[in-house]
């Protein structure tokens, strides 16, 4: 990247800097004429000169010119006006130049600052793109906190100042130079002295301000540094509490701030004392004016007029001298930034644009052999993982590599992934070095999954056909105020060295998933799901989440259906006593009755838990119905149970996990509350107590809780109240509560709760996994297995795929590395999170579902156990960097190699 | 049946005769109310030990695996506990468990079970008191059944 931040800035930007200056030089034009004018109303209209005689006129924007060697010449005799017109007439030019001087400078700061944020993007976009080609080996060393907070943060101050790069110099030298030019018009003399203080300025300043510049430095460095380290502490948080470090962390994190904060406060002092010197300075001159000057009139060798003129004159120059000054600083200040930046990106053995360039076109397949030749890798340490190694992988042959603990083959196969770049050697893809190879061919044709697995925060779907957006495929149209977005969005990239790569396209490649497009894509990922033993925990998933129903119609389409079925099924297996359904007149025993009574589900908080029994609608439904009193006593009844049962167990006990009601922390809360209301009647207990003990009414289920609480008549009650509140439901609850009705899917709740449309009875230890299997049966039945999946696929998998076990982690990147169906498979001890029969189980399926339709591709597959090795064409045996068995499984069988011994 | 009849019951148990009737009520408070038709099997031989079983009603089978199929060897009547010793000594189960009739259970876990007992010494002494009975029982058995011989 360029090094110097005004080449940089000019190079990209000159021909508006150039604009922005003949319009800024144009905007004084009206400018100085506002100067001008207060005087000529002042001593024109109002104070009468010219207007001596009553009646008189002047003439009004009269345009005469003294012309060099033509004389007078005169293009407008002007309008004649009296008094009294020429002052409203003058006062309008005055109002009119207000305005075009308002005019001028909102366009000006308008154009600066868009200009900033140009370059602003520019540089950021820039510097990601640098990210993306930085060889493999640099991110061994630098954090990803420390590079996003270079990217987002230290550039930051570039913005506000590229818009005055060029112009604040020019302006202000220009203003400042007039100035001294008019002091020295005044008196030569008294201009000198302006003159070498001036100088003295200029040359002491920026000395100073060099201090300020290393301290600059320093206080980006240890910023960065200190986010760097958050970054760490964020991921590496699991550690910080296993070992008990958090206080050395904080310990750090304190030096850290310390060390920010002396620097800064040191920066501020330089600051404010290089500000003193800089405003002394500018005093001191007309100190000098007065002494000196008021010497020399007293001597007389110099009037009193000029004097004055020249301390008047000498008024202009400290603003615009100290601006200069600024600006200077604010420019040293972003160029170190700057620097700082570019240092940090400009890096060795970057990575060609042309191996990562667009290409929509799909290329061939790879028809060639992989080879390494005399390929050596050492790591960082200098140890070699891989000494001069030389081995071919033909199309279509599955080859396991076995290794010892320090045997060297998955750098081996970091290197077939492009991850490890040879010391020496290389490794070549027919007679093309497979480094020279476009991302285009090597990211389309070849596949790599490893044990060390990336996901993206979004959602599984999103992450498993990640390896298929290489390009954007279709282009979007788009109408109306969409469209004009969209051209103005394109536009603006393209100013700003953007690509105009639309991110809305369609970006997934479903021709290398062996589709044809969005509606068949789906066979081919259930394919690669099936092969790795994930779909089950994705349906799970399905289950357990809610349905977007936007994109899941049939789903809800089918509900009716659905829940028909479940019934069906349950009664034919003598299992209806599993599920109690929801009946709109009747109780249902296995639900709390918080949900007998609302029999719906929450759409957000006002009717959602604890809100529930203060809702004002809800609490007047309940008193009504004449159950306020019967919950109130019912929540008293279980708050003295409660607190007698778990009173004096620990807060962090296993058993509050039974406790449905309260949490650990609030019984001491309910305790005093118990205390106070004990012999209270209930018309003396406020609002907010009265809702608190409601409530706990609500979390009561009579067959798990067994306190005996529940009547026949409290039942019926409880439905009629149930249907009284939906009578007379407030507008402003309409989209708080979505009523149960055996019709209609219930989009706030998840699908499996839609499709049981029930309770699960508590009597039945194994009920929900009985429930499960049989869901599942009468989903594939009537061809909604697929559906649920999707609505599995829909599950977020959080920052870095945390949500997910590291084994669903893992077998989630073996069906991305699958389903683009490349030429070269290369597997990197993808499945280690994995027992060892599952990773079997895995291995055969994963070797089948590859070969599909015709298609085979070559398998390297790093195995994490030699037994594992029997199912493939052939073994590699590497020993301490060495490759030193290759055979058949039979062959090495038969030897006495190092392969036998690794399998006894 | 509600909580504090489950109380009744437990207390009319050997093993829990001598604990405090609160510490029994949050016992039964934290086990789970299963219930089985006739028939169905509460657990079976050889199937990992993680919960005990206090029959509130019905009756139950004791059935033990041999060659010649399932023998029955004990009926369990209410407020009788079977399955402690494989939650206690972490064993396999021994025998499998067959509802005769309808049964209605306390199921007692195990992690509930060993907190109860690490937490409240007096029930893990009290509980030691009745297995070593029944030890000194079986002993006295045994050495009735060997002088027999």
């Amino acid at each position: 990247m360029e090094p110097s931040l005004a080449r940089y800035i000019w190079t990209h930007t000159k021909k508006q800097q150039v604009w922005i200056l003949i319009i800024v030089l144009l905007s004084m034009i009206p400018y100085f004429m506002s100067f001008d004018l207060p005087k000529l109303i002042v001593n024109g209209p109002i104070q009468g000169s010219g207007f001596e005689q009553p009646g008189a006129t002047r003439p009004f924007m009269k345009l005469h010119y003294n012309l060099p060697f033509i004389g007078e010449v005169q293009f407008f005799s002007g309008f004649q006006l009296d008094r009294k017109e020429t002052l409203f007439a003058l006062s309008l030019v005055f109002l009119l130049l207000v305005v075009i001087n308002g005019l001028f400078k909102l366009y000006i700061n308008t154009y600066k600052g868009r200009l900033g944020e140009r370059m602003l993007r520019r540089i950021r976009f820039d510097l990601v793109d640098r990210v993306l080609r930085f060889p493999p080996v640099y991110f061994k060393r630098v954090k990803s906190a420390e590079v996003a907070t270079m990217v987002k943060d230290e550039v930051e101050p570039l913005g506000g100042f590229i818009g005055d790069a060029f112009l604040q110099p020019v302006l202000l030298g220009g203003q400042a130079l007039t100035a001294m030019l008019f002091i020295m018009v005044q008196n030569v003399w008294l201009g000198m002295i302006a003159v070498v203080i001036v100088v003295i300025q200029i040359v002491l300043i920026p000395r100073m301000r060099r201090r300020l510049i290393v301290l600059g430095r320093e206080r980006q460095l240890t910023a960065r540094a200190l986010s760097g380290r958050v970054g760490e502490i964020v991921d590496g948080i699991g550690a910080v509490h296993v070992h008990d470090t958090s206080n050395y962390e904080r310990a750090d994190i304190a030096a850290r701030l310390g060390l920010i904060f002396k620097i800064r406060f040191d920066l501020y002092q330089w600051k404010f004392m290089v500000k003193f010197l800089n405003n002394f300075l500018a005093q001191l001159t007309p100190f000098l004016f007065y002494m000196i000057g008021g010497y020399l009139v007293i001597q007389g060798r110099l009037d009193v007029g000029q004097l004055v003129a020249v301390i008047s004159a000498y008024k202009d120059l400290p603003g615009p001298m100290k601006e200069l000054i600024d600006w200077d600083q604010a420019r040293q200040d972003v160029q170190v930034k700057y620097q700082q930046v570019v240092e940090q990106f400009t890096v060795d053995g970057l990575i060609e644009p042309k191996i990562g360039a667009l290409t929509i076109d799909d290329p061939g397949p790879m028809t060639n052999p992989l080879s390494a030749i005399g390929l050596s890798i050492a790591d960082d340490g200098g140890a070699m993982l891989l000494d001069r190694i030389s081995l071919q992988v033909k199309p279509g042959e599955t080859v396991a590599l076995v290794s010892t603990a320090t045997g060297g083959a998955e750098a081996l196969a970091e290197a077939f992934a492009r991850l490890n770049w040879p010391d020496s050697g290389r490794v070549m893809s027919g007679a093309d070095d497979l480094l020279e190879l476009p991302e285009a061919v090597t990211g389309r044709r070849m596949s790599y999954a490893s044990s060390d697995v990336f996901l993206f925060q979004a959602s599984l779907r999103d992450n498993l056909l990640y390896g298929l957006k290489h390009a954007p495929l279709t282009s979007v149209t788009y109408d109306g105020a969409a469209a004009d977005q969209h051209r103005w969005n394109m536009h603006e990239a393209r100013r700003s060295g953007n690509p105009d790569l639309d991110i809305q396209s369609d970006w997934i490649n479903y021709a290398s998933a062996g589709a044809t497009g969005p509606h068949d894509l789906f066979e081919a990922v259930r394919r690669v799901l099936d092969a790795v033993v994930l779909s089950r925990d994705i349906l799970d998933l399905g289950l357990r989440s809610s349905a977007d129903l936007t994109r899941h119609t049939e789903l809800a389409r089918r509900i009716v259906e659905l829940r028909a079925a479940l019934r069906t099924r349950l009664e034919q297996e003598g299992l209806s006593g599993l599920v109690v359904p929801f009946e709109p007149g009747a109780y249902n025993k296995e639900a709390t009755i918080g949900e007998n009574l609302l029999f719906g589900a929450a759409a957000g908080p006002k009717l959602a838990d604890r809100a529930l029994a203060a809702n004002p609608y809800f609490a007047s439904v309940l008193k009504e119905a004449g159950l306020d009193r019967t919950l109130y006593e019912m929540g008293m009844e279980i708050a003295g149970q409660a607190i007698e049962l778990f009173a004096d167990l620990p807060a962090d006990h296993q058993f509050f996990q039974q406790l449905a009601f309260m949490s650990a922390e609030e019984i001491p809360a309910y305790e005093t509350l118990l205390q106070r209301l004990k012999n209270r009647p209930h018309e003396a207990v406020s609002e907010n107590d009265r809702a608190m003990i409601v409530t706990l009414s609500f979390a009561y289920i009579e067959p798990r809780h067994r306190f005996g609480l529940l009547s026949d008549e409290l039942m019926s009650k409880i439905v009629a109240a149930r249907n009284h509140f939906y009578e007379n439901l407030p507008p402003e609850l309409q989209d708080a509560i979505e009523r149960y009705d055996p019709a209609k899917y219930i989009a706030a709740a998840t699908v499996m709760d839609n499709v049981l449309f029930g309770r699960v009875g508590n009597s039945h230890p194994d009920a929900p996994d009985r429930i499960r299997s049989i869901v599942y049966d009468i989903l594939d039945e009537l061809g909604l297995y697929a559906e649920l999946l999707d609505v599995g696929l829909d599950f977020n998998v959080g920052s870095g795929g945390r949500r997910l076990t590291g084994g669903q982690r893992q077998k989630l990147d073996v069906a991305r590395a699958l389903l683009k169906r490349p030429d070269f498979l290369i597997l990197n001890r993808p499945l280690s999170a994995l027992d060892h029969r599952m990773q079997e189980k895995v291995l055969r399926n994963v070797l089948e579902a590859a070969r599909c339709d015709g298609h085979s591709p070559a398998i390297v597959w790093v195995v994490t156990s030699p037994a594992m090795a029997a199912m493939f064409d052939r073994v590699v045996v590497f020993d301490s960097g060495q490759l030193v068995e290759d055979g058949t499984h039979e062959t090495l069988l038969a030897g006495n190699g190092i392969f036998k011994e690794l399998l006894s | 049946m509600l909580l504090k009849d489950e109380v009744g019951m437990l207390q009319r148990i050997p093993l829990f005769s001598g604990i405090e009737s609160t510490k029994l009520k949050l016992l039964a408070f934290t086990s789970d109310r299963v219930s089985y038709s006739a028939g169905q099997i509460l657990f079976r031989q050889g199937d990992e030990g993680d919960a005990a079983y206090v029959i509130l009603s019905g009756s139950a089978d004791i059935l033990v695996d041999s060659d010649s199929g399932p023998i029955k060897i004990a009926e369990m009547v209410p407020n009788s506990i079977v399955g402690e010793i494989a939650i206690l000594c972490n064993s396999s189960r021994t025998a499998t468990v067959r509802a005769a009739s309808p049964v209605e259970a306390l199921r007692i876990r195990k992690d509930h079970f060993l907190r109860l007992m690490r937490e409240y010494p007096e029930m893990t002494i009290e509980i030691l008191r009745v297995l070593a009975d029944r030890l000194s029982h079986t002993t006295a058995d045994l050495i009735d059944a060997r002088s027999a011989k």
